[in-house]
């Protein structure tokens, strides 16, 4: 298939339910981080977008929201094109004034602190990640505690950045200012909002 | 022209179109992971006036779907002129069911109360709020309080609730009283009685506050510490009310006075009608309640 | 005995029911039709359009039947409609230099390029109410001109020839004008979404604004260089075309205004200016938006900001008569939860009061109340 024809189709087969339903979701693991709220896959974007990003880029990304996409995302053409189409957002020029950012491969991702913090006055102006992660339950467990969470909560990404719980950690501290995180996997999302703590496991 | 309906005026599914949707979701989102900070947002002009819950119904709007049960609430009450409006807007716009049943609603929007039956997890509690802001009355610039909330300065708010003790020995605000979110925001709960500040604590519902005029979007995730202001010598109390509720006969919930005459005569009544009428199903009476074999013929069912 | 009320939804299908009653009046007059409001009432219809910030007729005619002549009411419709449409694109801006003018007048010059274009004013009809109106009396056809062979350029370009005026405000190159509709206010604000703010405020609030600088509240010695009203043309930018593509006219008015300014160490002694732009035929408010603009311009220029007139975040917050509207209006649904909430704190307070100013009385005022 062409990169035309490629881009055009996958998207949403009912742009107004789809876009609730995966906004829904999202909303729900943001506001209960650490939780995987299922998602089923409503979009059919080029390779290596998942289809679970490419749901959440068609949900929420518009002409208003500059994408930045890590280097596996950006060497294909057809993803540039396939996002362009559907939602009109431009890509954003540096990490830093991007309002989202789709990371395929999270294990060679740069450091969270090159995104958009947002500022003390505004710290709403962040980017917010989109990592694509294999499962939440072969990597390394991660106990998370904060808004959202009851007592405590475990997930376990697998392939997460390098150094995560400690960037982690300096992300926290830099509230209210920071970035949010959605990991996306083919089962569905789970969130890691600002404000959730990473607990570290002592021995 | 003709003298029949045209279609010169159409409008877009859930009446949000698509974009505008997606701005607030994204809004909500960070609503949520910077609890208690208001987000500014493009809000839209709706199609009731801006003091009647336009920032409530942009927010549910915004959230709602096809599986969703919408509850609509105004000072407590499903059946106050405002709710019942709400209510109908949304049946139409979107299709939606309704309720007046708090337990079963997935979505239940608010103006001036919380509910009594206490919320669970996964249910959303949508506020209306009118003045979002809550330094607006100690400062009117919005330039000012914006710098008062980056730097964590709210000296202001603590001065003003001590003057009211100094003037009237307590503090003298008893709706709208300020709270302190995950120890980091001063939020304004919207004109609810401080007497539901205390549900808001580590509530299992999510809590999203809409305020159309003043375009903030705010929220509370679930079990997230809010604490109401106060002072070691003068904590924080709500009110309390000497009597039970003359139809239900509950005691500890927020009641409304009814007036029944022009010589003084007056009752106090549950303001959350569905938890009054719940527990007059239950059978419990208040000392003014309808005689049973009375109730049916002059009580209409919930809409 | 006390029965909850109910029935709020039959309340209010009544009410509309009697509301659509006394919109359409008695039933042996006939009911208005649009293009009836759209040609005889047209400068209603102008600021529900203005306010509204919706270039319709026909729907600003609806808006204003529906709202039973209510004009903010009328501008409220409007706008809840608008917002929901779909974007499409940016016209490129409008060039008023360009309009084919109706009406064109300069109080700084006394004849200029294009002359003075009375076009269709009140100012010097005599405000004696006409009988023959009532009557449906024919109306002779107007003289025609002859389509304008002199160009009309703008009074501000021919000061602007001499530097005796300060240039058409310049936006940094970067700068991608806003959009007061797409965005929450941020302040301070440019002056582009300033304008566009202005631009959508109520004529009235505004006019009040505009009279007090006048006053002497913010004084700055405003003169009109000119108004304009008529037809500009609006074009688009596809990306697919070589040029652009015009999707018709536009009625407009244009205000530039023209105050004095005594320099500052930045700037040589010049004139400065106040923009006022609306659509349709409106010079009452082009006129105090234009007031408002230079006002507002204070600390841009370095003057001191002594009046509300000046101060952006009260002028800008306060300029919308929906939001206005709205929220005054809104004291009148129930608030009797707070109500209460206040209600027992006073009754508290008083009791308290008493007891200490006549602790006999207030045990006797207890005893009676029980």
């Amino acid at each position: 298939m062409d990169i035309a024809a490629q881009s055009i189709e996958g998207g949403f087969a009912d742009p107004v339910f789809n876009a609730q339903t995966v906004f829904r979701a999202v909303m729900d693991a943001m506001a209960r981080p650490g939780s995987v709220q299922p998602l089923p896959g409503l979009a059919r974007p080029p390779a290596p977008l998942s289809a679970t990003s490419g749901a959440i880029a068609l949900a929420l990304c518009d002409n208003d929201t500059p994408l930045w996409l890590d280097p596996a995302l950006h060497a294909s053409a057809a993803i540039g094109s396939w996002l362009g189409f559907h939602t009109g957002a431009p890509l954003a020029n540096t990490p830093a004034d991007a309002h989202f950012a789709f990371v395929a491969t999270p294990a060679e991702m740069m450091a969270l602190d090159g995104f958009s913090q947002g500022t003390q006055d505004y710290p709403d102006r962040s980017t917010t990640l989109i990592l694509q992660v294999g499962d939440l339950t072969s990597g390394t467990p991660l106990l998370l505690e904060g808004p959202g969470i009851e007592t405590s909560a475990t997930i376990a990404p697998a392939q997460m950045p390098r150094h995560f719980v400690e960037q982690w950690k300096q992300n926290n501290k830099r509230f209210p200012r920071g970035v949010d995180i959605v990991l996306a996997t083919s089962e569905g999302v789970a969130c890691l909002p600002r404000t959730t703590r990473i607990k570290t496991m002592e021995a | 022209m003709t003298a029949q309906p045209t279609d010169i005026a159409t409008y877009n599914f859930a009446y949000l179109d698509e974009q505008t949707k997606r701005m607030i979701r994204r809004a909500i989102l960070k609503g949520i992971a910077i609890p208690g900070y208001q987000v500014p947002f493009a809000s839209r002009e709706m199609p009731m006036p801006y003091g009647w819950g336009t920032g409530g119904v942009q927010v549910t709007a915004s959230i709602i779907g096809p599986d969703d049960v919408l509850k609509v609430i105004d000072q407590g009450a499903d059946d106050t002129t405002n709710a019942v409006s709400i209510r109908a807007f949304f049946k139409k716009v979107a299709n939606v069911t309704v309720t007046t049943d708090t337990a079963t609603a997935s979505i239940i929007q608010t103006r001036h109360r919380i509910p009594e039956h206490p919320l669970t997890a996964g249910q959303v509690l949508v506020y209306q709020v009118p003045i979002p802001e809550p330094l607006r009355f100690l400062e009117p610039r919005e330039t000012e309080t914006r710098k008062m909330h980056a730097l964590e300065e709210y000296g202001l708010m603590h001065v003003k609730l001590y003057e009211d003790i100094a003037k009237h020995g307590r503090i003298a605000t008893t709706y709208a009283y300020p709270v302190k979110v995950e120890g980091r925001y001063v939020m304004d709960p919207s004109p609810t009685p401080k007497f539901d500040n205390p549900k808001m604590h580590r509530s299992p519902a999510l809590q999203l506050f809409g305020a159309g005029r003043e375009k903030r979007i705010y929220a509370v995730p679930p079990f997230t510490d809010v604490v109401s202001l106060d002072f070691e010598d003068h904590p924080f109390e709500v009110q309390t009310f000497d009597q039970p509720c003359a139809l239900c006969a509950a005691e500890n919930v927020y009641l409304d006075e009814v007036i029944l005459d022009d010589h003084g005569g007056h009752m106090f009544v549950c303001s959350d009608t569905d938890h009054c009428e719940k527990r007059r199903e239950e059978g419990h009476r208040g000392h003014l309640a309808p005689e049973t074999h009375l109730a049916p013929a002059n009580m209409e069912p919930a809409q | 005995m006390y029965v909850a009320v109910k029935g709020g939804e039959a309340a209010i299908a009544n009410a509309h029911g009697l509301l659509a009653d006394r919109r359409r009046g008695d039933r042996s007059v006939p009911a208005l039709r649009l293009d009836q409001i759209v040609e005889q009432l047209a400068l209603g219809v102008d600021r529900v359009m203005s306010e509204g910030s919706l270039y319709d007729r026909e729907l600003a005619a609806l808006a204003i039947v529906q709202a039973r002549g209510d004009m903010i009411e009328a501008i409220f419709l409007v706008r809840a409609y608008r917002t929901t449409l779909p974007r499409f694109g940016y016209t490129r801006p409008i060039d008023t230099g360009a309009m084919l003018v109706e009406r064109r007048v300069s109080a700084t010059y006394k004849d200029l390029p294009g002359g003075q274009l009375l076009g269709p004013t009140f100012d010097y009809t005599h405000r004696l109410l006409d009988p023959e109106l009532a009557t449906g009396a024919d109306v002779a056809e107007p003289l025609q001109r002859a389509r304008e062979a002199e160009p009309m350029p703008r009074v501000s370009a021919i000061l602007a020839r001499e530097g005796l005026i300060e240039p058409d405000g310049k936006m940094p190159q970067d700068h991608i004008p806003g959009d007061i509709t797409r965005e929450p206010l941020e302040f301070p604000m440019a002056r582009d979404i300033r304008l566009q703010a202005l631009s959508r405020g109520d004529e009235g609030f505004l006019l009040a604004l505009g009279y007090s600088t006048q006053r002497g509240y913010a004084r700055n010695h405003p003169f009109v260089g000119e108004i304009r009203i008529g037809e500009v043309e609006l074009e688009l930018d596809i990306p697919e075309l070589p040029f652009a593509v015009p999707l018709g006219t536009v009625r407009v008015t244009e205000c530039q205004m023209v105050n004095q300014f005594k320099g500052s160490a930045k700037a040589p002694p010049q004139f400065t200016r106040g923009y006022g732009l609306v659509f349709g035929q409106s010079e009452r408010k082009a006129m105090a938006m234009a007031l408002c603009d230079r006002a507002l311009r204070a600390s841009e220029l370095g003057e001191d900001v002594v009046a509300a007139a000046q101060d952006e975040e009260f002028v800008i917050s306060h300029s919308d008569n929906v939001q206005a509207t709205g929220f005054v209006e809104h004291l009148k649904l129930p608030h009797y939860v707070d109500f209460q909430a206040e209600l027992d704190l006073v009754r508290r307070m008083r009791a308290e009061y008493e007891a200490r100013e006549n602790p006999a009385k207030a045990e006797e005022t207890k005893e009676a109340a029980e």
